[in-house]
């Protein structure tokens, strides 16, 4: 059920999950954390500017405009999906609706019986085992506003859990789609436990369906990757203007696991995405990639935190911009080598490309090492289009359009290559084109 | 087919090309000589239509179209064509997609439809083979990890793929090991035609052994100082610019 609140604090939201919390699912453990998570972030609040981590994104201006809470209603099931599915890309597909998993909308036949996939509602009844050894486990509640928020409100989301052994032959595609007449808060909430030797592909795309007014979404999804696992999480953000995200990753990785992870944005109006890692067992490797494309007043924040706890694990991240118009860009990339965590390798680079002299983009890499036999780098430019390789280009008969347009296909193509789904390439591609060319 | 009048231009208020004059025919081949610095890369560049160069005064007549009038590629898409001294590097544009782009876009500006795909493989199949370029180079990204051999070379196969009407070629031979010399020299004379230019800037007179040119001209502090047929460079191969510096002076 729903409680519509008008809201606009930290003090509104705090107070207004004494009602809320008695149409919240979950059992005594999950309702346990939900009431941690409450207090956690009455104490952490809405961030102020001043906060060293929200610096450059006003979270304060965003949450000022009054909202309204929704809780957990799909609003619409009667909608036709297809401009949503990826051309070419054959996928089991999920369907969440303003957070909440639509079972009419989503099309998950031929999946393997052993594979889960259904609500995170569903999981808190069906499979308290999981919801115990996972919820709220690599999402800390006291490490950020919006994860303990999004904790103690959420009462939906998307829940997979592939067995150990098991490889996912399709991809699973979870489609987001926002609708509101109203401004509204949102608090989608995943869960993925992927198990020992598996392998997955998860591709989570995010739209508006219909959004004339502006909406706040404050997501969470946890990924679990057990041992020897490998996951593929390709992320792409396609919101309309009003579109608003604070969007939580959160991984977890076990010895020998693979995770890699891409984030391209495209659109939406402002975007804050917190992308944080834990390499909990030996050898693993995970490789970060992002592309953001913004215009207009875009505003897209990408913080990463690689936390390096164990030896002989490799983290790679690459993220790469092209900043148009009036919008703005930041990127912040954590790496921490813990004592333990010797021989590790820990790369990092950020690059972007400002289009106009009213663009910005702010670079901050920290990096925080604490054993002593590692190989770790940073690297991070801004800069205009080359112009000796634009003129080099026009010389050979290109217009400056097409010159331009090939350059920055260029610049983005190491991390285009790095996504291993055909299909979603060649879409990604053609959004590109698209936006590129407008 | 060019013709330049009285040129004078520079870069951050600093004169390089100080009244320079000259007229190729078409047909012609004609090798511009002249010591470090003298403006020999400036003036091509001007030419191809680098912006960052000011012309303050003169005239360039292209096929009777005022050159510095154009764009950079409608420079290239009226025939023009440089074979850049330092040819540039440029990560993840593939050689082989430009190439297709740029033949499409001078085919569109003169009112044709795009090649068709095979078409286009067929040429660059023969111009390769033209310039005994490997077809791997042909596929990597422009120029990058190229020797400096295998740039220079690149450039030449580019002009060998788009065919233009007046090819500037600014010291390709530097740099090239014998060899590729002569299949650079090769591929330019099997390209040389009566409705084809060349201007052709050396420091070597061996270059022009393979490429014979009609004119040799010497550019000294952005003027053409003395001009003469194919035995100019090898009095100065010989002796040296040192004596035409002198009757500059005396002059
Ligand atoms: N971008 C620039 N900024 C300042 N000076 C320049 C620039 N480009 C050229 N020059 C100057 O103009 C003069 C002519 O240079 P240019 O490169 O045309 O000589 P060149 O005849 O091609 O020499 P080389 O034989 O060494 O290739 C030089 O003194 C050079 O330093
Ligand atoms: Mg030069």
């Amino acid at each position: 059920m729903i409680a519509a609140e008008k809201i606009s604090s930290t003090g509104k939201l705090v107070s207004d999950f004494e009602e809320v919390k008695k149409t919240l699912p979950g059992n005594s453990f999950v309702q346990n954390i939900r009431q941690k998570a409450i207090e956690s972030f009455a104490e952490l609040g809405i961030p102020a500017r001043k906060n060293e981590e929200y610096k450059y994104s006003n979270v304060q201006k965003l949450f000022a405009d009054t909202v309204t809470l929704s809780v957990a209603e799909a609003p619409f099931s009667n909608i036709s999906i297809q401009k949503y599915l990826i051309p070419n890309l054959d996928a089991h597909t999920v369907v969440l609706a303003n957070g909440v998993f639509s079972e009419e909308l989503s099309s998950l036949k031929n999946l393997d019986k052993s594979i889960v996939v259904s609500s995170l509602q569903n999981a808190f009844e069906k499979h308290p085992e999981l919801i115990e050894k996972c919820f709220s486990k690599c999402a800390d509640i006291n490490s950020d506003a919006f994860i303990a928020l999004n904790t103690a409100y959420a009462a939906d989301g998307i829940f997979i859990s592939v067995p150990d052994n098991i490889l996912v032959e399709k991809p699973i595609h979870i489609i987001n789609l926002i609708a509101a007449k109203e401004s509204t808060l949102f608090f989608p909430r995943n869960l993925f436990v992927v198990g020992k030797n598996a392998q997955v592909q998860l591709v989570e795309t995010f739209e508006t369906h219909d959004l004339p007014v502006k909406a706040i979404s404050d997501s969470v999804t946890e990924i679990a990757v057990d041992e020897n696992a490998k996951v593929q999480y390709y992320r792409l953000q396609n919101d309309c203007e009003n579109g608003q995200q604070i969007n939580t990753v959160c991984a977890s990785q076990q010895k020998n696991s693979h995770f890699d992870t891409n984030t391209v944005t495209l659109s939406g109006g402002w975007i804050r995405n917190n992308l944080n890692i834990a390499l909990n067992g030996e050898n693993c490797e995970t490789h970060l990639n992002g592309l953001f494309i913004t215009s207009d007043t875009q505003h897209v924040d990408n913080h990463t935190l690689v936390d390096h706890r164990k030896p002989h694990c490799e983290s790679n991240q690459t993220y790469k911009g092209i900043l148009d118009e009036k919008s703005t860009g930041i990127f912040n990339g954590k790496i921490f080598v813990q004592r333990d965590a010797q021989k590790t390798n820990a790369y990092q680079s950020s690059k972007n490309i400002l289009l106009s002299d009213d663009a910005t983009i702010n670079t901050k890499p920290q990096l925080e090492i604490y054993a002593d036999d590692v190989k770790c780098s940073h690297g991070s430019s801004t800069g205009k289009i080359d112009d000796d390789a634009l003129f080099y280009l026009r010389a050979r008969g290109l217009g400056i359009a097409s010159a331009r347009k090939l350059l920055l296909h260029a610049f983005v193509n190491d991390v285009m290559q790095t996504i291993r789904i055909n299909a979603l390439r060649e879409y990604l591609e053609t959004l590109i084109h698209k936006k590129l060319g407008e | 087919m060019l013709s330049i009048k009285n040129l004078r231009a520079g870069i951050e208020g600093k004169e390089i090309i100080k009244g320079f004059n000259l007229e190729v025919k078409a047909g012609e081949v004609h090798a511009i000589m002249g010591p470090n610095g003298s403006g020999k890369s400036t003036l091509s560049n001007i030419l191809a239509g680098r912006e960052d160069y000011l012309v303050s005064s003169g005239e360039v007549s292209f096929n009777g179209k005022d050159l510095l009038d154009m764009s950079p590629e409608d420079r290239a898409r009226e025939g023009l064509f440089l074979a850049f001294q330092y040819p540039i590097e440029i990560p993840g544009v593939s050689n082989i997609n430009f190439l297709k782009t740029a033949i499409n876009e001078i085919r569109a500006y003169k009112g044709l439809g795009p090649m068709e795909a095979k078409d286009f493989l067929k040429l660059i199949k023969e111009k390769q083979a033209l310039v005994e370029l490997q077809g791997s180079l042909a596929g990597r990204s422009v120029n990058e990890g190229f020797s400096g051999g295998e740039k220079k070379r690149n450039e030449i196969f580019q002009m060998a793929v788009l065919e233009p009407t007046l090819a500037i070629l600014d010291e390709t031979d530097s740099g090239l090991d014998i060899d590729a010399l002569r299949i650079v020299a090769n591929g330019v004379n099997k390209l040389r035609s009566a409705d084809r230019s060349f201007i052709v800037i050396t420091h070597y007179q061996r270059l022009l052994d393979y490429i014979v040119p009609d004119f040799v001209h010497v550019l000294y502090d952005g003027v053409i100082v003395k001009s003469g047929t194919k035995e100019l460079a090898l009095e100065l191969e010989e002796k040296g610019y040192d004596w035409i510096k002198k009757e500059v002076v005396e002059a």
